[in-house]
């Protein structure tokens, strides 16, 4: 298979790119907003005097703080340490404080937060370069990503590292870890570039200016995870990402890797949708990518992968979009994470009198920001200063009248409506018998909607509820488990000790038993 | 005369019919008997796992029962109430309520009050004399230390019982809240 794939791979590479075959279900073809963004061309943003850096802002256990207020920083040094992914001062300076500040991940609650006030001067930290990244072992190679702060860029920042060493070249020999038996160990590199949301176009502008560092990017993430192959997959209406990725593919002769493009219809950028409609295989609703052998990470982060090995620069600036009918000059930009919003707007002409509301991420699935006093994150890809022209129309919430239609575009093949009446209730048992938890919060369902029901917030509200229960079932399933081990063990122990007084208390003249 | 004497040979028919009716309804009744006392066996201890299944499996034995099972059995035998059961909280009650095909009650407070998500027990390591009486308590193996030797709870494995508290000589474990939860389960 892979061979035969490479070999095609040739053959397409110079060429268009193939399109895919698999087609995903429901969805909706939406208009396209990207013009705007993607007029101007990738600049970096203007820096500004105080940059805020949340401590939780990948996903896991946050980072432990690294750094004292007073201490003075480098650009691109270790303030913070976890597991999955560490942070890294995106300036040089002193830093500020250390406290709760709001952030756009937990708009709930404050997070702790590291403050650095910006000298202006970028002094950098001593570089870890000098090692080409074949000379690191695919182990090394991830935990090497791990310190440079990599998480996944495409919105959802799971620690990059954590996910390739979910792979069976890593896994494979550890103790517990069952590798499904229809997967031969290798795994296959999945690239996505579907920016299906119809305003974001960080990606898109990505591989029109930095395709290059997506290709080492890639070739980095085949050597961490041992794949054979890797395909990049983008929209077909993207002809001149397009270009540049097929001319910097030429330039780079790279066998392995292969161009795929897939219809502009939303949500096709969804991971479990992408795999489904690139490899023609389902993903368990239970499992991860990995158990049908695929990894998939964003353009972004390969790129971003490759600055880290390449240039020694950890992950401390993204590409943001920042668009809408509510801005003046709408651009995608390079931004130093922790910088404000508001210099983000002032940066593209501030606001224009539309402007009506501002959102993080994109117009199906972003969130509304309360305020623009809020630090760029690791997942911040677009904001969207919406005006009343960006957005749908919404009356009041009447009754669900059975139409269906939100079941015909769900991509997850879920039954929305029944969820609804379901969630409603709040019966957990009957949500979860309905899948409730592979509901992708896509939002195609609301758009859909006759009756205007906000049916993603009530499932959004749902399922903190429904993992407590699931979780609190796995909890006593496990306790049950030690309770009758215990109990085991402890007759066992009984019964050995009654052995041995018997064996003491023997008649005198008895023989001692062997 | 043929009469009088075929009197007898009917009476010992009739007998001899009566008799078998009798015998048969016996036989029938004792099949049935014994059909009905099997399914009843049989539907008990699949009720009690079922009942089981739904309990949180604390073992803490707030429900006045040694524990789980014990108190599942006790419900299917109809000598316990569905609302005995603190940790379980107001949905287990529910859920043992429809089992047992009742009105679901809230959780009598007379039981014992837990917080919705369960305090955790922690051992002060500084006070500890390793007498090792917690970890003979805990029912569910989450305590480890050994004789002499500092104790430790295994946060993520203790169910908040609090079992381990009473037998403790030198008052040195209290119940906190457990370690913060991952991203997108709190709230």
């Amino acid at each position: 298979m892979s061979a035969a794939s490479a070999r095609t791979a040739r053959d397409t590479s110079l060429a268009a790119p193939r399109s895919a075959g698999g087609r995903m279900h429901g969805g909706l073809r939406l208009d396209a907003h990207k013009q705007r963004s993607t007029r101007r061309s990738l600049r970096p943003a203007s820096l500004s005097d105080t940059y805020v850096l949340p401590l939780d802002q990948h996903v896991g256990p946050p980072a432990t703080s690294r750094v004292r207020p007073g201490e003075y920083v480098l650009m691109g040094q270790v303030i913070g340490e976890t597991a999955g992914a560490w942070l890294h001062s995106p300036v040089s300076g002193i830093v500020k404080a250390i406290e709760l500040r709001p952030a756009a991940q937990h708009l709930g609650a404050p997070t702790l937060s590291i403050v650095i006030a910006n000298d202006g001067r970028d002094q950098r930290s001593e570089d870890e370069t000098g090692r080409s990244f074949e000379q690191y072992s695919p182990r090394e190679l991830c935990e090497h990503i791990a310190r440079g702060g990599i998480v996944g860029l495409g919105g959802g920042a799971f620690p990059t590292a954590s996910k390739l060493l979910g792979t069976p070249v890593h896994t494979r020999g550890v103790m517990n870890h069952e590798t499904p038996a229809d997967v031969d160990g290798v795994t296959r590199l999945l690239l996505n570039a579907v920016e299906c949301e119809p305003y974001i176009s960080c990606d898109d502008m990505l591989l029109r200016e930095h395709a290059r560092d997506v290709l080492l990017g890639a070739r980095i993430l085949m050597h961490a995870i041992g794949a054979e192959q890797c395909t990049i997959v983008l929209e077909d209406d993207t002809p001149q990402a397009q270009q540049a990725l097929c001319s910097a593919l030429a330039e780079t002769a790279d066998g392995r890797i292969r161009i795929m493009s897939v219809p502009s219809r939303y949500p096709a950028g969804s991971e479990r949708q992408l795999i489904d409609a690139i490899f023609g295989v389902e993903v368990p609703f239970d499992g991860l990518p990995t158990d049908v052998g695929v990894i998939c990470q964003n353009v972004g982060t390969a790129a971003a992968i490759a600055r880290w090995l390449r240039d020694g620069e950890p992950l401390i600036r993204r590409i943001v979009t920042v668009t809408g009918d509510g801005i003046m000059e709408p651009a995608n930009l390079e931004v130093r994470l922790g910088t404000p919003i508001a210099a983000l707007i002032e940066d593209c002409g501030g606001y224009t009198p539309r402007m009506s509301r501002l959102i993080m991420g994109g117009s199906m699935m972003g969130i509304a920001l309360p305020h623009d006093a809020l630090p760029v994150i690791k997942a911040s890809q677009c904001i969207i200063a919406a005006s009343t022209l960006d957005l749908q129309p919404r009356s009041t919430e009447m009754p669900c009248i059975r139409c269906g239609d939100c079941a015909q575009v769900c991509p997850a093949r879920l039954l929305p409506q029944q969820l609804h009446w379901h969630a409603h209730a709040g019966d957990l048992d009957a949500l979860e018998r309905h899948g409730l938890m592979d509901c992708i919060e896509c939002g195609c369902c609301d758009y859909v909607c006759p009756s205007q029901i906000p049916l993603v917030e009530s499932f959004r509200d749902s399922k903190p509820a429904l993992a407590r229960a699931q979780m609190q079932s796995r909890d006593a399933a496990a306790a049950r488990t030690r309770f009758e081990a215990r109990n085991t063990r402890l007759a066992r122990l009984e019964a050995e000790h009654r052995a041995r007084l018997a064996a003491k208390r023997r008649r005198p003249g008895e023989p001692r038993p062997e | 005369m043929s009469v009088l004497g075929a009197l007898p040979a009917m009476a010992t028919v009739l007998v001899a019919m009566l008799l078998m009716t009798i015998l048969a309804g016996l036989a029938m009744l004792s099949v049935l008997g014994a059909g009905r006392a099997a399914t009843q066996t049989g539907y008990d201890s699949s009720l009690v796992r079922q009942l089981d299944a739904l309990l949180p499996q604390t073992q803490c034995g707030r429900c006045t029962y040694a524990g789980c099972l014990p108190y599942a059995r006790a419900i299917a035998h109809g000598e316990a109430d569905t609302n005995q059961c603190p940790p379980g909280g107001a949905r287990t009650a529910a859920a043992l309520g429809r089992l047992m095909g009742r009105e679901p009650k809230p959780v009598d407070p007379a039981f014992g009050v837990v917080p919705a998500v369960p305090f955790v027990a922690w051992i002060d390591e500084t006070a500890c004399i390793g007498c090792t009486k917690c970890i003979q308590a805990c029912p569910v193996d989450a305590i480890v230390g050994a004789s002499r030797y500092m104790h430790t709870i295994i946060a993520e494995h203790c169910t908040g019982c609090e079992l381990c508290i009473p037998p403790c000589p030198v008052d040195c474990i209290e119940m906190r809240p457990p370690p913060a939860l991952p991203r997108g389960m709190s709230s």
